[in-house]
């Protein structure tokens, strides 16, 4: 039901016809669609609009210059040079160091935290040569801890569970002492989903943050996510401040306007996708590719 | 003063809320023609009525698409064993919906069975198998591994056997591009047909009301693999607001059934087209 933003921009100019260069009035035109074409891909209206608005900007700086590619073209070039650059910055990894690094898994209900943190698990052990522990904190879901021990099962990196206790803080820190007593250099902790607006649930992962000061918290965001994305990464940003994002379940045909949304409004880096329900399917985060996507190119 | 044709201001408004919900481009293009038109009519319109009328227009373009709001949790058919097929892409809340569901048929004093078909993801089984304790109520799995489509046809054999109200029985998340997983879901609803002939009687789609404009390709696929007859929109307890809901209602004349609000047994509730629109508009015109 999306036509590609370069399938738009060219109707656009169409109604333009033999124009050779960007004036006023065909940015104006193309930066409409520009604008629908980023809606429909989910990005946030508001920052739809903000972001139209330096394209535009940018495009009056060419106005009336001849250029040797069409004005279209010339349009999606400014549009992806500028999203890729929004969503960039440089790459940072995460900070696996000390004994043991500690790392931090939050977000909404079903966005693929418990998923996820087998695969960083597969990620670290295999390319990494680490030798992780998984902690299962989900104290709250039907046979979460289960899901978790399956998981560590395939991938053969053991779980730390404690199937009768409530508490997860309590239980992030004796996996931590565990990981340290049995020589585990990198701790994940896997936690239950919850909403932002969920003050008893957001009080509980607040306070298992400051418990056990993790050296890197990543929040867990499905891809599909809509126009609510820039709430929930906000709120949930407010609270735990957390150091990076992960994308999954990008294997899908979602356009994934939501990651823009995120690194426009919290301005933390995208470090991990997720493209799969195996677990080799884990992917560093590439802008360009995000970009295109998002603009259906 | 006293009459306010509809100006820029208070259609952009309207238009900045449908769009922030979810209802998309399309969608809320034809609900603001229609308020359009609606005004142009009736000439001269107060604010108050003005907003009496758009929530108006979006249930009337609701009800069209044979949204009737339930008046309780009734069965989908009067065929006994009724059988529910649930399907949607991963982590929608489809197994926590089934237990919100037969719990509610339970309280009804129906015999329930619920269905292990999602014998892929990692504790999917004991997972349905915690929500059937919970319940009270009967569970049939053949184990993790097993081909869906035996366990599905089973299932229905098992409630045809015991003599039970309703078989529910659930899938694995699945996303709507992956091509093989979608004709296993279909081969999963022609073996409960081939169990029983006239089942499913009702199939439910599974949507995440925090889902975006995928929302529309999960819908179609969805539909295309299984004939879709029903919707339910989770997580509504969220900020999310779910407004993709309405143009799926819209194109695919699904009706929306139920709505999850919590992770609780009792937090499902039944679609009300009335209350869904007003949460549209909390706190907002
Ligand atoms: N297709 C696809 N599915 C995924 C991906 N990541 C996770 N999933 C699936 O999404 C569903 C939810 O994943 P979980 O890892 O259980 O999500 P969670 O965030 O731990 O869920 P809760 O603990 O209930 O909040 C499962 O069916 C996963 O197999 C992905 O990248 N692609
Ligand atoms: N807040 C909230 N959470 C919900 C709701 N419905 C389900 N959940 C949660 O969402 C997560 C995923 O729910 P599941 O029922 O496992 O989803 P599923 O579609 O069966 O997932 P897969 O089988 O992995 O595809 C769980 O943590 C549920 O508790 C709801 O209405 N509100
Ligand atoms: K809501
Ligand atoms: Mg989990
Ligand atoms: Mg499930």
């Amino acid at each position: 039901m999306f036509d590609s933003l370069s399938e738009r921009l060219e109707g656009a100019f169409k109604t333009l016809k033999g124009e050779s260069k960007l004036t006023e009035l065909n940015i104006a035109q193309s930066v409409k669609e520009i604008r629908r074409a980023l809606v429909a891909a989910d990005v946030n209206y508001k920052i739809a609009k903000e972001f139209t608005d330096t394209v535009k900007d940018k495009a009056l700086g060419q106005e009336n210059v001849l250029n040797a590619v069409k004005p279209g073209q010339l349009m999606v070039k400014i549009v992806n040079d500028e999203l890729v650059d929004l969503m960039g910055g440089t790459v940072t990894d995460i900070d696996i160091k000390g004994k043991p690094a500690v790392i931090l898994i939050a977000g909404l209900q079903g966005s693929g935290k418990t998923t996820f943190s087998g695969k960083l698990a597969y990620h670290l052990k295999g390319n990494r040569r680490k030798s992780p522990l998984l902690v299962a904190c989900d104290v709250y879901r039907p046979a979460a801890i289960n899901q978790l021990s399956v998981i560590g099962e395939q991938i053969n990196v053991p779980v730390y569970k404690e199937m009768d206790n409530q508490n997860p803080v309590e239980i992030a820190l004796k996996g931590i002492a565990h990981a340290q007593a049995h020589g585990h250099d990198v701790v994940i902790v896997d936690t239950a989903g919850r909403l932002s607006i969920d003050e008893k649930m957001m009080e509980e992962i607040s306070n298992v943050k400051e418990a056990i000061q993790p050296n890197e918290t990543l929040f867990v965001v499905d891809a599909m996510t809509g126009q609510d994305a820039v709430n929930t990464a906000k709120s949930f940003n407010d609270r735990i401040n957390y150091d990076g994002v992960v994308l999954t379940k990008l294997d899908g045909d979602t356009r994934g306007g939501a990651a823009l949304s995120i690194k426009y409004t919290v301005g933390k880096p995208i470090k991990f996708v997720s493209m799969g329900e195996k677990m080799e399917t884990l992917d560093v985060f590439h802008p360009d590719r995000m970009a295109s996507r998002i603009l259906g190119m | 003063a006293g009459k306010s044709t509809v100006d820029d201001e208070v259609l952009d408004e309207l238009e900045s809320i449908l769009i922030s919900s979810d209802v998309g481009l399309d969608t809320t293009v034809k609900i603001i023609d229609r308020i359009e038109q609606r005004v142009r009519r009736d000439k001269y319109v107060t604010t108050k009525e003005l907003n009496e009328l758009l929530r108006d227009e979006i249930v009337q373009l609701l009800a069209e698409h044979n949204t009737v709001d339930l008046e309780d949790y009734t069965l989908p058919s009067a065929a006994k064993p009724c059988i529910i097929l649930v399907v949607g892409v991963n982590g929608v809340g489809k197994t926590t919906t089934i237990g919100k569901l037969a719990h509610q048929y339970k309280s009804q004093g129906k015999k329930v069975v619920l269905g292990a078909g999602d014998t892929f993801r990692a504790a999917a089984v004991d997972q349905l198998k915690i929500w059937s304790e919970r319940v009270g109520c009967d569970f049939y799995s053949k184990g993790m591994q097993a081909d869906p489509a035996a366990v599905a046809f089973e299932t229905v054999q098992y409630a045809i056997q015991h003599n039970c109200d309703v078989a529910i029985i659930d899938t694995a998340g699945r996303l709507h591009t992956k091509i093989n997983l979608m004709n296993e879901l279909s081969k999963i609803r022609r073996s409960v047909s081939k169990s029983l002939d006239g089942a499913p009687h009702e199939v439910l789609l599974v949507l995440d009301a925090t889902t975006g404009q995928n929302a529309f390709e999960q819908a179609k696929h969805f539909t295309d693999a299984t004939d879709v007859s029903a919707l339910a929109l989770t997580k509504l307890d969220g900020t999310a607001k779910g407004g993709v809901a309405i143009g799926i209602s819209d194109q695919f004349k699904v009706p929306i059934k139920y709505i999850g609000v919590g992770e609780g047994i009792t937090q499902l509730q039944i679609f009300n087209k009335r209350a869904f629109v007003e949460s549209l508009f909390e706190g907002e015109l």
